[in-house]
């Protein structure tokens, strides 16, 4: 018989339905206020400390819905947005130098939702507030110190093994080395190739060498750039007390930074830009760390602190700047333990050359320095920063040191990759530029979500109501279809990890509805087509639904295609249009031709039907 | 049978007045041409670069003191003008060689900050100039790409004349929405570029939606004249047409009217787009696939075409 739904197909509705429906069902539930604890550098947070953030808003009468402990974060519900800035305060001035603090909007997701995955939309950085950085690493920068620093090693090797030559120096990108007679520049650039394999050389008029860097390497050291900085915002953005930030690559030398929620950009710039730097000094062993505790610092001397909180007597001289660190890398030293191997410039090395010969045998520490910001402002309106020194290493100088040398003796190959990341992060690093912002304040992410919610409401209705006027039961038909497909479209947005709602992402969930009845006109037009040319009601919606379907998918098609194609090359934003606009061609095909046929089914099918309400 | 826009009982002459629509089409397409070639396009932030920033005056804003402040601040070139109400303020600032790109916008507001106390910040955008050079030749590398994408797919699923013509369709409408921006100089930006790629999307579904029906009665009906199948193709899928058109024009009056100045722009053009998108699918692309020369045999189903292969035409 004709218009029967097989069994699978209920199913399949009902699974489809309920399954987009169930993850949909967060977006209702609202957000709470809240501040987020999470761990430090050398904290982790526990449900101890829970109960101490428990304790203190207790004592301090402070009204909050709740602090719970889950997924290695502390979560503290509040009521409002005042008392959320007051508890952030707070417990940033209890908590701040061990932990995150961070100002968060957490979902109010009921917990059976929760366990089972649900959890709302992400909101784009329009709806939400926030700052969007795109920055962009000077390659050229980076490119010219690598070669100052081979300039330097160069004549450092070079007069080691004796092969004279007349000068070396920089042209652009490459390395000339110039030669007084041709004997010499064979024999040199025999050494050289055999210990440059990187580097190609080749030989010019006037017995002038010039070696430049292979492709492989100079992507390596525009790869090493743009990491390196990532690596120095990550650390800084925990500084900012932002609790979902974004930090990645974009393209081949740029960076995007996402800030939700952060209202002071200007201070959020000051410290991206804030400058990192560390140095080599020799550990103070005549004073006494104990006497420097209570106050009697030798002269020459001050008292820092190692990472764990351990106090270290330093000399103040230093032995080293961190400028002329060139690379860090860890890796295991023969016995298989963690090491972090380190590369100095020329300069650099023949100084560390001299200082290490005086000091064989004596701890030598690295001092990680940092200007992290206040909250105070100076004079001229700048935050003030204060400089931040921290002990990031001590280890005992076993030989005179070169222009590379190694830091053995570490813990766990994850404190060798740290320590190396750091001493990176206090060598000379391209500079990174600023070259777009986007920044949204709170206020009008509400209003633009409110505007964005009225336009799906007022054309939903519109459609609905022409809709059921125009098709009458077939009309109700469509609309439970057009409805169905806007909680589809929120709940597969919401299962998606990386789907992002923005405005013109509600945008397309508008265009979404208004083009996705398209099928269903399709088909009704074609029902009552066959049913002009003398087709029985159950033959017509038979035949209405076959023949209409082929256009339906080749019409679906080809918007899908402009979709990703708008995905691809789009950004922010627009890619939230895109996503929208694709996952509604998805699931409106679902919903105006499977969803439908099974109303329809259940109305028509298998009836005596006379006449169609169409 | 119940409500319904049109009643067609007769096949509607649509080919009749496709000289006309093409004269029509033509002098659109030229006056566009024209237009963007003297007027350009009033290019976005988003392309040209430079700081746009939208403040917000609870007590509403005047417009004559921003502009005082502004010029007091060193902004002497900062265009001011109010933003969807009277008291959002949206200010440009180009780019300028003497000062950090990216500290503009700060320092507009400290300088509106030190006017009003309870001035507020909505937004700050800021673009440098490459980025906006780049998006551009994204932005129409993106055009190029899903026109041959689509011309790809409609080639295999129909024929190369329907492909072309559901193709020379798009850059019609494209064409001649872009004209309008042109003509009247409304801001081209980002959202403006997706909702031309949405037009393109809108007019291609109708497009299909005509040429299916064609290809069907080219097999169907008996009558192989093309223009008459054309005709009868055009005035069986007008009803779902028009229909279609309403829908989207009633979702996107909602957006323009309810969804804010943000989204102007979008809306604006998708509206335009849909007009042209509907005219374009009726007149444009049959015509051009008419003008090529489509007729029964070319699309009739692959297994017939091979049969026929080697046999002299009758």
């Amino acid at each position: 018989m004709l218009n029967q739904t097989p069994i699978w197909k209920y199913i399949l509705v009902i699974f489809m339905l309920g399954l987009c429906g169930l993850y949909a069902l967060p977006n209702l539930y609202g957000e709470d206020h809240a501040v987020q604890i999470s761990s430090g550098r050398d904290t982790t947070v526990s449900q101890s400390l829970a109960d101490d953030v428990k304790q203190s808003l207790d004592q301090a009468n402070i009204n909050y819905k709740n602090v719970e402990f889950e997924d290695e974060r502390i979560l503290v519900r509040l009521p409002d947005s005042d008392t959320q800035l007051v508890v952030r305060e707070k417990l940033d001035d209890k908590l701040g130098d061990d932990y995150f603090v961070a100002m968060n909007l957490a979902p109010d997701t009921p917990d059976w939702l929760d366990e089972l995955g649900g959890t709302p939309m992400k909101l784009g950085l329009d709806l939400r507030g926030g700052v969007h950085f795109l920055m962009e690493v000077d390659m050229n920068s980076a490119i010219d110190t690598s070669v100052g620093g081979i300039v330097d090693e160069f004549r450092d090797r070079l007069r080691e093994e004796k092969l004279r030559y007349r000068t070396v120096r920089q042209a652009g990108q490459a390395v000339d080395i110039i030669f007084r007679d041709a004997e010499v520049l064979d024999s040199a650039q025999f050494f050289l190739r055999n210990n440059y394999p990187d580097m190609s050389f080749d030989e010019r008029d006037d017995l002038t060498l010039r070696a430049t860097f292979s492709e492989q390497r100079l992507a390596e050291i525009r790869d090493y750039a743009v990491k390196q900085n990532i690596t120095i915002i990550r650390n800084r953005v925990n500084q900012l007390g932002v609790a979902e930030p974004l930090v990645q690559k974009q393209g081949q030398d740029r960076i995007v930074v996402q800030l939700p929620g952060i209202q002071d950009t200007a201070k959020a710039k000051e410290i991206l830009n804030a400058t990192a730097t560390l140095n080599f000094r020799l550990v103070d062993q005549d004073g006494d760390v104990r006497d420097a505790l209570s106050g009697r610092i030798p002269a020459g001397s001050e008292l820092l602190y190692s990472r764990d909180g351990q106090p270290v007597l330093l000399k103040k001289q230093i032995m080293l700047e961190g400028s002329h660190i060139i690379d860090a890398s860890n890796s295991l030293d023969e016995n298989g333990f963690p090491q972090v191997n380190i590369n100095l410039d020329g300069k650099g090395g023949s100084k560390m050359s001299n200082v290490s010969k005086e000091n064989v045998g004596k701890p030598m520490a690295t001092v990680f320095i940092e200007y992290k910001a206040t909250d105070e402002r100076g004079p001229d309106g700048k935050l003030i920063f204060e400089k931040k020194e921290e002990v990031i290493n001590v280890a005992t100088i076993q030989t005179q040191l070169g222009s590379s040398f190694r830091i053995t003796g570490i813990d766990s190959a994850g404190e060798a990759r740290d320590l190396a990341l750091l001493l990176r992060a206090g060598a000379l690093i391209a500079p990174i530029q600023i070259v777009e912002e986007r920044t949204v304040g709170p206020s009008l992410g509400k209003e633009n979500i409110e505007l964005g919610m009225q336009a799906i409401t007022y054309g939903l209705i519109a459609v609905l109501l022409f809709m059921l006027v125009y098709y009458r039961v077939f009309g109700i038909v469509a609309n439970v279809a057009l409805i169905a497909n806007v909680v589809m479209i929120v709940g597969v947005m919401s299962m998606i990890p990386g789907a992002t709602l923005t405005l013109p992402g509600m945008a397309g969930i508008v265009l979404t509805v208004g083009m996705a009845v398209d099928a269903n006109v399709l088909i009704f037009e074609r029902i009552r087509e066959e049913i002009r040319d003398g087709r029985s009601p159950q033959q017509a919606i038979h035949f209405g639904y076959d023949n209409a379907f082929s256009t339906i998918l080749d019409a679906n098609i080809t918007t899908f295609i402009a979709g990703m194609i708008l995905f691809a090359v789009g950004t922010g934003p627009i890619k939230g249009f895109s996503i929208t606009l694709m996952i509604g061609i998805v699931t409106s095909m679902f919903t105006a031709i499977i969803v439908t046929r099974v109303l329809v089914n259940l109305i028509w099918g298998g009836k005596r039907v006379k006449k169609l309400a169409i | 049978m119940a409500f319904q826009i049109l009643k067609l009982d007769e096949t509607v002459n649509f080919m009749k007045l496709r000289i006309p629509a093409m004269v029509f089409s033509t002098i659109l397409i030229f006056g566009s041409i024209a237009s963007l070639a003297v007027n350009q396009l009033n290019w976005g932030l988003d392309f040209t670069g430079g700081t746009v920033i939208q403040v917000s005056y609870p007590d509403g804003a005047n417009l004559e003191l921003v502009r005082d402040e502004l010029t007091a601040a060193d902004f002497p070139d900062a265009v001011v003008q109010n933003f969807g109400s009277s008291q959002e303020v949206l200010i440009r600032v180009a780019p300028r060689d003497d000062l950090q790109a990216e500290i503009i916008g700060d320092m507009v507001m400290a300088a509106l900050r030190e006017g009003t106390a309870n001035v507020e910040m909505q937004r700050i955008e800021f673009v440098g100039p490459n980025v906006g050079e780049e998006l551009t030749e994204q932005g129409g590398l993106a055009m190029l790409v899903a026109l041959i994408c689509i011309l790809i797919y409609v080639a295999m699923r129909f024929e190369y004349r329907f492909a072309l013509g559901s193709v020379g369709a798009l850059a019609h409408d494209v064409i001649i929405t872009l004209g309008l921006f042109s003509v009247l100089q409304l801001e081209f930006d980002l959202t403006v570029l997706a909702a031309l790629l949405a037009v393109i999307g809108y007019s291609l579904n109708d497009t299909i939606v005509v040429s299916d029906r064609i290809r069907e009665n080219f097999r169907k009906v008996r009558k192989s004249d093309p223009e008459e199948i054309i005709n009868i193709s055009l005035t069986q899928t007008l009803n779902r047409t028009i229909v279609t058109s309403l829908t989207t024009i009633l979702v996107l009056l909602a957006l323009f009217f309810k969804g804010g100045a943000l989204i102007h722009g979008f809306a604006t053009a998708l509206l335009f787009g849909v007009f042209i998108g509907t005219y374009s699918s009726v007149y444009i692309a049959s015509s051009v696939a008419l003008f090529l020369g489509v007729s029964k045999e070319d699309l009739m189903p692959p297994e017939v075409e091979k049969e026929g292969e080697d046999l002299e035409p009758l």
